[in-house]
Formats: structure tokens, sequence, C-alpha cells
């Protein structure tokens, strides 16, 4: 018994003592002399090697290039979302910036009660009122939203330019209006270029279960390779890596979404619609620095940098030279304007 | 002479304490293992927490829904039954407030809404955990296969539910409800201003005082830790063993649905898929360190909500994961500790006994 209280009292005895303990390296690594910026990101966290990453990457080029301090912080559960954002703001960082569509309710709440801080929400879900019209965020907070459907259009004219089928395949996540975006912009793609084309549209389900189920994703391209698609595009998180799968088993082609995802499957990815939360997280900061910050909702279409898709060495076998001209044209003409892209279908 | 009373409490008292001694000096270690001086990070973990009004209001806010899923598995486990399903039910019993607060018409008086949607809330939460009870007291099956399996189905039709049938377009999660949210503190007491923490509270402190009388005072409780102790010497002594254990379960369910109005009522007033957010399972590692006892999971749904409110605050010298490391430590420090004391007041009660 008295052995237990003895250590015991060692046990607090030594973490008394660590208290003194100081490690030359210890403090804030504070340095640069750019905007201070808070990053909290997504309950997936960093390494999902789409979304939370991508900002990583945005914020951590800022950090090189524009001396930014940046701060980021990791949500636990539900509460912990709104409480990251509210100690960054309560720091008086210059920016905070939420990763994902969740935080939307929270950064309203929070611009308006720090109406001297900049907020940035990646992928706000603007609501509406009850006529329809959308509430304007407040004027101290940016809603990136990204043109996915310009992206997709250009992948769903690829697809069918080196396709050879007039069968083009969509395999979509959840059936939302989020996810019907891609498929109405990838449609209008593969329509524009090859107008007697058909496009065959199927999604994964109704719940978010939806965007994590290869399984099904493997099911549906299957299906749609046997009747004689080429080149399925996925928006579907990670049901795609079942379409995936299924290219390499049919030796189809798939295309990737959000990220380059070559790796996955390395030459059955005929491209990519990337979106780079990277340069909107950039863009956002490069903003504040420069003392040009505005609040409201800020698209980020082909225009903008904001979607693309990928074309470089691994890909550039699969995609003749004078598609991506074609390709190339095509971006030139929707950043223009003598492109309209329909985001709805 | 070491009276009874003494050794009782020494066993109910000192494991945690070792646990604790143990985290605090892993910590230390973790932490210079990262290159930061143990007291800075420490103070600054107090000081997110317990150093200013709206951290403690967080600390509460989060302690609340701990205390719920804490009694959730402390409950059962007096009976002998191992609870795995807080998590489900503490959805369930938010679902089900949610529901409730909604049926009932706009701005109906809080005094008369908030009962309607705890018991919404409680009935929510008790239907989930009836069912491992049924299935054990009627079938024998084994109350962690089916607490653990019903997580699945119940979350995944909450899910079903909301995403298909009642959501607002865009989110994940149900319309602000109209009647029956639950004042913040910080309408009362300013200082609290930001934080989530708010009257529910009150309910789930009462009732945490309620299960502590009635394992102790009541014949039903009685009945309970019987059960608990020795179901065969129970059941001889004319106790309905299966009928302690749905009642052990279904209550249990209940406890953890309770906590589905910290969230629903007080905080967002909405119900939104994964809420529960782990608090579920956190919930049995509460009860563990707080012994099963209702005043000892208070407590240590208390220092789970440091740690995790603290988790936040050390962020910019230490990766959050540090306190998840922390949280572990104190489970493995908290279940070695607990045999190894009753062996160490076993061996010293027993010389004394044998002396004249």
């Amino acid at each position: 018994m008295s052995r237990l209280l003895i250590l015991t009292v060692a046990l607090f005895l030594l973490h008394a003592g660590l208290q003194w303990v100081e490690p030359a390296s210890a403090g804030l690594a504070a340095h640069g002399q750019g905007p201070r910026v808070g990053v909290v990101f997504d309950l997936g966290g960093r390494g999902d090697k789409s979304f939370n990453d991508g900002a990583y990457v945005g914020a951590m080029r800022a950090v090189k290039a524009l001396g930014a301090q940046v701060r980021f912080v990791e949500p636990g559960e539900g509460s912990d979302r709104e409480a990251g954002l509210r100690l960054l703001a309560a720091e008086g960082m210059d920016l905070v910036i939420g990763v994902g569509f969740i935080f939307s309710d929270d950064l309203t709440g929070l611009a308006k009660e720090y109406p001297n801080i900049a907020f940035a929400g990646v992928d706000y879900a603007v609501a509406l009122d009850g006529q329809g019209q959308p509430i304007q965020p407040p004027p101290n907070l940016a809603a990136l939203k990204f043109r996915e459907e310009q992206g997709s259009f250009l992948v769903g004219a690829l697809a069918a330019l080196v396709g050879g089928s007039k069968k083009v395949g969509f395999v979509g996540g959840m059936d939302t209006p989020l996810i019907h975006k891609f498929e109405a912009g990838y449609r209008a793609g593969v329509l524009h270029v090859c107008p007697d084309c058909t496009v065959l549209a199927q999604y994964a389900g109704v719940t978010p279960e939806a965007f994590r189920n290869p399984g099904r994703g493997k099911e549906l391209a299957l299906s749609q390779y046997q009747q004689g698609v080429r080149v399925i595009y996925h928006a579907s998180g990670s049901t795609g890596l079942g379409v995936f799968e299924a290219a390499r088993v049919q030796h189809g082609l798939g295309i990737g979404v959000d990220a380059d995802q070559y790796d996955e499957a390395p030459g059955f990815i005929l491209t990519s619609m990337v979106k780079r939360v990277d340069n909107a997280v950039y863009d956002a900061i490069d903003r504040v620095k420069a003392k040009k910050f505005h609040g409201g909702i800020i698209q980020f279409g082909l225009a903008e940098d904001g979607v693309g898709y990928v074309y470089d060495a691994h890909n550039r076998a699969l995609i003749p030279s004078q598609v991506h001209d074609r390709l190339e044209q095509l971006k030139a003409d929707i950043v223009a304007g003598r492109l309209q892209v329909p985001s709805t279908r | 002479m070491i009276s009874v009373r003494w050794l009782h409490w020494a066993d109910l008292v000192l494991p945690p304490l070792v646990a604790l001694a143990v985290a605090l000096v892993a910590g230390d270690l973790l932490i210079l293992s990262y290159g930061q001086a143990p007291g800075s990070v420490w103070r600054l973990l107090l000081e997110g927490t317990w150093g200013n009004s709206y951290g403690i209001g967080q600390v509460l806010y989060k302690a609340t829904t701990l205390t719920c899923t804490g009694l959730a598995v402390a409950l059962p486990m007096r009976a002998g039954l191992f609870n795995i399903g807080a998590e489900s039910q503490l959805a369930a019993g938010a679902f089900a407030t949610a529901l409730v607060a909604s049926l009932l018409p706009t701005a109906t008086p809080l005094l008369l809404a908030a009962p309607l949607c705890i018991a919404g809330a409680m009935v929510g939460g008790g239907l989930v955990g009836a069912v491992p009870g049924v299935l054990r007291a009627r079938y024998g099956a084994h109350e962690v296969i089916v607490t653990i399996m019903l997580n699945f189905v119940v979350l995944a039709l909450l899910n079903w539910l909301v995403s298909t049938y009642w959501h607002v377009p865009e989110t994940l999660h149900t319309p602000t409800i109209t009647s029956g949210q639950m004042p913040r503190l910080s309408q009362l007491f300013p200082q609290f201003h930001g934080s989530a923490a708010n009257w529910s509270w009150l309910p789930v402190a009462l009732t945490a005082g309620l299960v502590q009388w009635a394992l102790q005072r009541s014949q039903a409780g009685f009945a309970l830790r019987a059960v608990g102790f020795q179901p065969l010497a129970a059941e001889n002594a004319g106790i309905l063993v299966g009928r302690v254990w749905r009642q052990a379960l279904t209550w249990g369910g209940a406890l953890a649905g309770l906590g589905g109005i910290n969230f629903v009522l007080g905080y967002k007033g909405y119900y939104e898929d994964g809420l529960a957010g782990g608090a579920g399972f956190l919930g049995i590692a509460v009860a563990l360190v707080g012994r099963n006892h209702p005043l000892g999971v208070v407590a240590a749904a208390l220092l789970f909500a440091t740690l995790s409110q603290g988790g936040l605050a050390i962020h910019a010298l230490v990766p959050k994961q540090m306190v998840e490391v922390l949280q572990a430590v104190v489970i493995l420090a908290m279940a070695m500790a607990v045999p190894e004391v009753r062996r160490l007041l076993r061996t010293a009660l027993t010389p004394r006994r044998r002396a004249p």
C-alpha cells in the first residue's frame, strides 16, 4: 500500500520537476511580417489528398511568398468548429478561414460578431431567403465558391474527343444539386463537341455514404463500360476509387475529380478535373496583405485558375496535341464569355 | 486498523489519482519530445479552459454531454452489462428532441416545452437502449455485440432520415427549432459570451444526482447492484434478473439520449448528422475513470472536457493529437491501476486481520 503511495507521490514530484525544463526550441515559432492567418480544417482534416490538403498547400505557399504567419486548427467534434474559429478570431488574426461548407453557419455568426476581422469560407453554402434569392454574406466574409461546371465542361469535351465511342459515362456520389453541377457541365461539354453522343449519368446514392462507397462505384462503372462507354468521369469522393478499379479491369479510362488522381490508377486516368482550393486560399491571403480584401460571393472559375484539368507528362500520351489545342480553345471561349456553361441540369 | 469505510474510498479514489499522475508525466515527456516546455503548455491548457469564463463555459458544455454518455455506460455496468451503444443512443435522443421541438407550436412556453423535449430525448435514446436489453433478457444475445451493431444501424437510419426527408438544402441539419430552446448561460451571465454553455447542465446534473440516489437508496437500485455483483445469487434471492437487465440498458439509453438536448436545445437549435462526434464512445472512458459512480462520472466528464477543450488551446505549441494520446494514457493507466490498487489494498488488509 505504502509503495503505491510513494510511487504516486514520486510521479507527481517528477511531474512538478519537469515543469522547470525549458528546451531551447520552446515557444511560438513566430516568423514573417505578413498577415496573421488562421485556418480551421474540416473534420476530415489534413491528409485527405483533396480539400483540406489543398487549403494547406495554399496557406503554406502564402507563408513562403507573402510571409504570412499561419496557424492551423483541426477540430474534433461538432462544437469545436465554432470554438476553433472563435479562438483564432479572439487572438486578433487578420484572416480566419474555414475549410468546407459545414462552416457556413458558424462563419456567418462570427463574421457579424467580429466585424474588423476578415473571414473566408471555402465552398461556403449561401443560404436562400423566402423568395429563393441568395442571402449575401456579411461584408467581411468572403464566400469562396468554385465553378465546377466549367472544369467539368472541359473534361466532358475531352472524354467525347478521345473516347472513340458515342457513349460517355458519369458517376456521381450523392444525388444533390452540388453534384448535379458537375454533371450539367460535363454533359454540356460532351454535347458541345459531339451533338449525337449520349451521356450515361448515374448516382451512387442519396446519402453522404454515397461518397464513401467504392463497391457501388465499381458496380455502376462496370455496367457503363459494358454498355460501350470508354471514358467515365466521377464526382463521388472515394466511391470514385471503385470507378478506377472498373477502368483497370475493363481497360477503360476514368477521369478524377478535385485533386490530380493519376496515382490512384496510373495509366487508366485520362485526366482530373482539379479544384484549386490552394489558389483560392492563397488569393484570399494575398488580398488581405494588399488590403484589397472584400466580402461577398467570390467565384473561382477557369478565368481565375480556380478549376481546370490536368495535362502533364503522365497523360500527354493519351491526349493528342490537336485535342489539347481544341480544349485550350474552348477554355479561352469560356473565359472570354463566348461560351456559357450551364450549372443546373 | 484500517476501517472498511476508508478502504472503500481508497479503492474508489486512488486509481484515478495514479492514472492522473502517470498521464501527467507521460504528457510532460510527449511535450518535451516536441521540443516545447511542459510548464508553458500546461499553463496554456489551463488558461484556455479554466482560465477564463469562455473556457469554463466550453468545458461545462462538453462535460454536460459526456456526463450523460458516461452515465449511460456506468448504470448498465453496475448491473454487469457493457453498453457500447451510447454513440447512437445520443444521436437518437438528439433526433427525437428535435422532432418533438419542431412538432410543438411555435413559441410554446419553455416551462412546458422543455420537459416535453427532455422526455422526447430520453424516449428516443431509451428505445435504442431497450433493443439490446430485450434481446439480452429474452434471447441471451450478448449486449456488447448488439449495441456495437446497433450503432451502425441507428446512425445510418438517422443519416438517411435527415438527408432524405428533413434537412435544409446544402446542409446536413434539420431546420432550426422554434420552441424548446434552452437559454444560453450568457443571457444571464454575459461573461460566458460566445461559449456554447447553456442551461442543459441543470437537468443533467439533477439526473446524475437522481441516478446516484436511485442506485444507493431505491429498491430497484439495490436489485440492479445485486445482479451486477452476482446474477445467480440475485436470482435465488427472488430478483428477476432479465427484467433488471432490460431496465438497466433501457435507462442507460435514456441517459445517453438526454445528452442530445445539450446540442439540439441548448447550442445549435437543430439536429445535425454526426453531432455525437465520438462523445458516446468517450463515455466508456468517462465511466471507467469515474469508477461507474455517478458523481465520479461527473468529475471524469469535467476532466475529459478539459482535455478536449484544452487540445484546441495548446494547438499553437503541440499537435492536437497529443491530447488524444493523453486521454488514451489516462484510460490505460486506469485499467491497470484498478486491479493493482485492489491487490495492494488486499495485502495491506490481510496481515492486520491475522494479527490477534
